[in-house]
């Protein structure tokens, strides 16, 4: 038993556990935005971890470097990938009207789009009396 | 000991599997899908090294792009632009 198989089995520990909360919280939040908040979050940091602590794991277990490379290749794809599906996949719930739960009390986003609203009603009462004057 | 984390990536499945069947809207099973296929991806990684194939590590890599392909072409269908 290695040094490189002891730490690459404990970042695969470290990425399991962060795999079982990514599901446990897709099951105990009450609402689709708090279940792909948790869910995405730790599932991406599990990933990485898992991943790249099979990397090492495989310096000891098989004795060969040429894992690192791949394993480092399909963790960083994941890192980029999975913030862009949630993203993708909340604004698409949110725009199909899918309701916040009833304890959220901030909707950042209604907010702007009204505010964006107002500011062009300003825009239009204050473009009508510069035509007269031309 | 590699078992004990396939027994646990596959618990993790399972408990997510339970949102995909319950969920009540279209949103809550699609996002447990996504969830599903990044654990997938992370259980093939360890399978590779369970076999001692480097070989494996290419399908899991294939299986995430084509995941991730698959998870925003169901966000924009959920959207109304597909």
């Amino acid at each position: 038993m290695s040094i490189a198989s002891i730490i690459g089995q404990a970042l695969v520990l470290f990425g399991t556990f962060f795999y079982v909360l990514s599901s446990l919280g897709l099951i105990r939040m009450p609402d689709v935005y708090n279940r792909m908040q948790t869910a995405t979050k730790s599932a991406t940091l599990g990933s990485l971890g898992v991943i790249i602590g099979v990397g090492i794991w495989a310096i000891g277990e098989v004795g060969s470097y040429s894992w690192i490379p791949k394993t480092l290749i399909v963790a960083v794809f994941l890192l980029l990938t999975n913030p862009i599906a949630a993203h993708a996949l909340i604004r698409a719930a949110y725009k199909s009207g899918v309701p916040l739960w009833e304890g959220s009390i901030v909707d950042r986003y209604k907010e702007a789009e009204s505010s964006l609203e107002r500011v062009e009603e300003i825009k239009e009462k204050l473009e009508e009396p510069s035509r007269g004057l031309r | 000991m590699i078992e004990v984390y396939l027994f646990l990536i596959a618990v993790a499945v399972i408990l997510s599997m339970y949102r995909f069947f319950r969920g009540p809207t279209t949103a809550d099973r699609i996002v447990a899908v996504d969830i599903m296929t990044t654990l997938t991806t992370g259980l093939m990684v360890l399978f590779a090294l369970y076999y001692r194939r480097a070989i494996f590590l290419d399908v899991a890599l294939v299986y995430a792009v084509l995941a991730f392909v698959g998870v925003i072409a169901f966000a924009r269908y959920m959207e109304g632009g597909l």
